[in-house]
């Protein structure tokens, strides 16, 4: 077995040296009746590099991949192009093969990485301060609801519409065991986003309103008078925003006075991997610092004067506060946060600008083309590089239809809302630098035929 | 002072020997780095475009065009390349040596593993695509499952919970629910040992259970009578490690189960440990009815200097029922299903819902299963075999240099552990594991778990060599020969990494969390 170094003579003199006749002697302690005397029967036994490679290969061929067709989902998970230098930077064993950086003195690399990271989604996301990562954004979405309930001392929350459904789903699920009330709705297919409904709907008892920006349908909106009706009543405005890299076009959530700043970051050098390991991002306002759940990693020095880094503050963690910790979250997603980063100093921010400027001049030639095909519809007066249509049928056979056609044509609103009827004919169709004018006119001419 | 046993000179400033300090303070290959914000610029860009990128005028965002200064810096490509060469350079890995970190199975992260997780057709599939595109995904989420299953004898899987703690959370909730659908909500009682992972009880309380803690014996194991004693009509949940956080296995574990579930309770083990176990125990012959798995420990998927993790939770009959969406199903066809909101209501009525947007870490699963397809059944026991055999190998080694207050009672599992009991007075479990450092190791688990007063916990894993295990051996024999006999400079250990001990307290007292630009020198002076 090739990960294993031990020869059997080793064994035996290893044996020897502890005093066990037989590897069986070091289990005694395995109650006599739950032991297996051999392999787990009905599994295959162990096998090589290649045989392994050619049964992973087999089952990857069944999927369609992205970059091979014409491709146009997003709902969350972005593609962008990624450059070659962040995957071979992440894949050095001093990165990829290194713990939570408990010992700093040799963890320096990581350390100081995420200090740069920490940074970069702070001054990204308009806040004082971000943390060293969440798991991804719809969790990091939920903790940020509950450290509004401990800064506010109140219990309920508001949803817009506009946030993804999936983020919807997971606050719906914590919310059954932590009492939080919330308050939720479908979005309309309409220009419009909900923020006027939003404002009337604060109270004293609010917590927190949850707006994503942009939002599920790509609707960009001002939050500035939703984070002052917030604020004249107590409550902290959490905005969630899933495409980081449109705060590259359009200001950022900090800057119009969101108190909490979430976000997906695996726009950002991590790829799309059928939904797994992304990066949650997640900023503050200073002042709740020490409400925020997950790993802070703060400069300092060290005996001898110089500057390093440590994780800190980390009695809101479960390790030392256990059932008093500000969250249970332990592991988070450091590799993914190392992609983030470089893949952010790589843009820079004229780079981020660029990205962003001809992902949004790309939708904006999309949106124009397809709104041309007869029966089509663009329900956005404003966007990213996202944008819905209200098709003339339902959008979500169309999409299968097309995805046979060897179109991956967007996410039908049918998928992420099942059973909401006045949803079922929209569709969103991302554009990103990846997406070519040829993508565009082959989906355009292929809608128009099966609408036809 | 004499030469010591391990060579040192104590009284020898051993950072620079001889040698004048450096202009630049590099140390030959030991190189210092700038933060990228004093070293980029917000013009400079590492990445070429085809088009230019003018928004123009006719932009339809919103009229929010980002018109402020973001402070982005940007490093052209090969300044991006050694700042983070650089910075990888000043980080212990398991690619580097042995990393006996207890609890955290830092084993050998097989490269086959990151090669297939790169294959286009798992690297670069969108979680929305329709279902008929993406069978081959579905196929490895199913198979990884039934591989899970099947290796832990339990009934169900949830394959969604991003990490340890997060799996946590996933049993716990299936518990609650469960225990609501029986209309025993009432049951608000979790029951953790002491020696547990912070995660356990905070988890608990996350989900709205109070948590009451069990004593262990003298001999590092559950206190089985008092456990039984505090079972009753308000008890949900014991959440028990195993093999637990001492190293040492739950003997009691099956009787503990019965008399849980005698008394109406569910038993969650935090699957952690598995590695010692795996192949020669299933957790479901235990009693067991929730218990999540960490593929970056059992499964050898990379730590990543801190994730990303996964933590699959395997599933009693009773439980599951209760998991989170979404799932998978193969059907009698071979189409795999992934079963969602729209879908469950009619086969899975019960579930306690999403935990997580789309399908939990695909990346981790291919690495996962990679990693299972090349050990099979018979390599997974072995790893077992040789995980315990070389952490008695360890502890048998050391009892004799350190105090190991459990090796009286039998064999370890995984994982050896030791106290600071016979180190000299004024020095602590700390200073031992600075030791360490300079002898080119990565330091133990070190302060848990709490029941042993400064607990070193050795976890050396499967993939040392004896050699490799050999020479950890001697080092940190020597190190705690230093201890004993009070060489004072283990005191400033470690001399030889890229820092000295950092101050951890300037840290949390006045927390830097962001870089900011330094005030210029005029202002700075007021």
């Amino acid at each position: 077995m090739r990960y294993l170094p031990l020869t059997q003579t080793d064994r035996e003199a290893m044996l020897g040296v502890i005093g066990a006749a037989t590897i069986d002697d070091l289990f005694v302690d395995v109650p006599e009746a739950a032991r297996l005397d051999g392999p787990i029967a009905g599994l295959p036994a162990h096998a090589s590099e290649l045989s392994v490679e050619r049964h992973m290969t087999a089952l990857a061929r069944r999927n369609t991949v992205a970059g091979e067709v014409p491709f146009f989902l997003g709902a969350g998970a972005y593609r962008h192009h990624v450059p070659a230098s962040v995957d071979h930077l992440i894949q050095r064993g001093e990165f990829l093969t290194a713990y939570t950086p408990y010992q700093p003195e040799i963890a320096q690399g990581t350390l100081q990485m995420l200090f740069e990271f920490q940074t970069q989604v702070a001054r990204l996301l308009g806040t004082d301060v971000a943390n060293a990562s969440m798991y991804d954004g719809s969790t990091a979405c939920w903790e940020a609801i509950g450290m509004a309930r401990r800064i506010t001392r109140k219990g309920k929350a508001i949803l817009s519409g506009g946030l993804h459904p999936h983020y919807v789903s997971v606050a719906k699920t914590m919310a059954k065991y932590t009492g939080d009330a919330l308050e939720t709705a479908a979005p309309t297919l309409t220009a419009e986003t909900d923020i006027d409904a939003l404002i009337a709907a604060i109270d004293g008892d609010t917590s927190c309103v949850v707006v994503q920006y942009p939002d599920i349908l790509g609707r960009i909106a001002d939050l500035t008078p939703l984070a002052d009706a917030c604020h004249a009543n107590k409550a902290l405005l959490i905005a969630v925003v899933t495409e980081p890299v449109a705060l590259g076009a359009i200001r950022s959530p900090g800057e119009m006075d969101a108190d909490i700043v979430v976000g997906e970051g695996q726009s950002l050098g991590v790829g799309l991997q059928f939904g797994g390991p992304y990066v949650g991002l997640f900023g503050c306002k200073d002042k709740y610092v020490r409400q925020m759940p997950g790993r802070l990693c703060g400069e300092t020095v060290d005996a001898d004067g110089r500057r390093g880094f440590v994780l800190t503050l980390s009695t809101r963690e479960q390790h030392i506060r256990r059932e008093k910790a500000t969250s249970n979250i332990c592991t988070n997603s450091g590799l993914c946060a190392l992609a983030f980063s470089i893949h952010m100093t790589l843009l820079g921010e004229a780079g981020l600008r660029q990205l962003a400027a001809i992902n949004h001049v790309g939708a904006a030639a999309a949106a124009a083309r397809l709104a041309q095909v007869p029966g089509v519809e663009l329900v956005n007066d404003s966007f990213f590089n996202e944008f819905t249509l209200k098709l003339p049928v339902e959008a979500r056979p169309v999409v299968r239809t097309l995805a046979d056609r060897g179109i991956l044509a967007g996410v039908s609103l049918g998928r992420l809302y099942p059973g909401e009827d006045a949803l079922a004919n929209g569709l969103i169709v991302a554009v990103t630098e990846t997406t070519s004018a040829e993508d565009v006119e082959t989906l355009a001419a292929a809608l128009q035929e099966i609408l036809a | 002072m004499s030469i010591n046993q391990s060579g040192w000179r104590p009284e020898m400033n051993v950072g620079t020997g001889n040698a004048a300090p450096t202009f630049t303070g590099n140390k030959a290959l030991m190189l210092e780095e700038a933060l990228i914000f004093e070293i980029g610029s917000t013009e400079t860009t590492g990445v070429d475009f085809a088009d230019s990128g003018d928004l123009g005028d006719s932009h339809k965002l919103g009229g929010l065009f980002r018109d402020t200064p973001i402070g982005l810096p940007g490093l052209a490509e090969p300044e991006a390349v050694r700042h983070y060469t650089r910075l990888s350079r000043q980080n212990y890995a398991i690619d580097l040596g042995l990393f006996p970190l207890g609890s955290c199975t830092m084993k050998h992260n097989p490269r086959l593993n990151e090669k297939m997780a790169r294959l286009p057709g798992f690297a670069d599939v969108h979680p929305l695509q329709p279902v008929d595109t993406v069978q081959g995904a579905l196929a490895v989420i199913n198979e990884l499952a039934v591989w899970l299953i099947e290796l832990t004898g339990m009934h169900g899987v949830a394959m969604s919970p991003k990490a340890g703690a997060h799996g946590e959370l996933c049993g716990i909730l299936c518990i609650k629910a469960a225990l609501e659908a029986r209309g025993e909500g009432h049951r608000k009682v979790v029951l953790v040992p002491e020696s547990a992972h912070g995660t356990n009880p905070a988890t608990a309380a996350f989900a709205g259970f109070k948590v009451e803690d069990i004593p262990a014996t003298a001999e590092g194991r559950v206190d089985t009578a008092a456990l039984k004693a505090r079972l009753g009509p308000d008890v949900a949940a014991v959440m028990i490690t195993n093999p637990n956080t001492c190293g040492l296995f739950e003997r009691d574990l099956k009787e503990i189960s019965d008399a849980v579930h005698a008394a109406g309770g569910y038993v969650y083990c935090d699957g952690a440990n598995f590695n010692a176990i795996v192949g020669r125990v299933r957790p479901g012959d235990l009693g067991v009815d929730a218990m999540h798995i960490n593929l970056h420990k059992t499964f050898s998927t990379p730590h990543g200097g801190g994730g990303p993790g996964s933590g699959p939770v395997v599933l009693s009959e009773a439980l599951s029922p209760f998991g989170p969406l979404p799932f998978t199903a193969r059907q009698a066809d071979g189409h795999i299903a992934l079963i969602e909101e729209e879908t469950a209501g009619d086969d899975h009525p019960h579930t306690f819902g999403r935990m997580v947007a789309f399908h939990g870490q695909m990346g981790m699963f291919t690495r996962a299963l990679t990693y299972i397809l090349s050990h099979g059944a018979d390599g997974l026991r072995q790893v077992a075999e040789d995980a315990v055999l070389n952490a008695n190998y360890v502890l048998r080694s050391l009892e004799g240099s350190l105090d190991a207050p459990f090796a009286g009672a039998g064999p370890c599992m995984h994982e050896a552990i030791f106290s600071d009991a016979n180190l000299a007075e004024g020095f602590s479990t700390l200073d031992v594991a600075k030791g360490l450092i300079d002898e080119g190791f990565h330091p133990m688990t070190v302060y848990f778990p709490l029941v042993v007063h400064g607990a070193m916990l050795v976890e050396p894993t499967e993939t040392e060599s004896k050699a490799a295990l050999d020479q950890f051996i001697g080092a940190l024999r020597s190190v705690a020969e230093r201890a004993k006999a009070g060489d004072v400079s283990l005191k400033s250990a470690p001399h030889f990494a890229p820092r000295s001990r950092l101050d951890e307290t300037l840290a949390a007292r006045k927390p830097v969390l962001v870089w900011k630009e330094p005030a210029p020198v005029a202002a700075a002076a007021e």
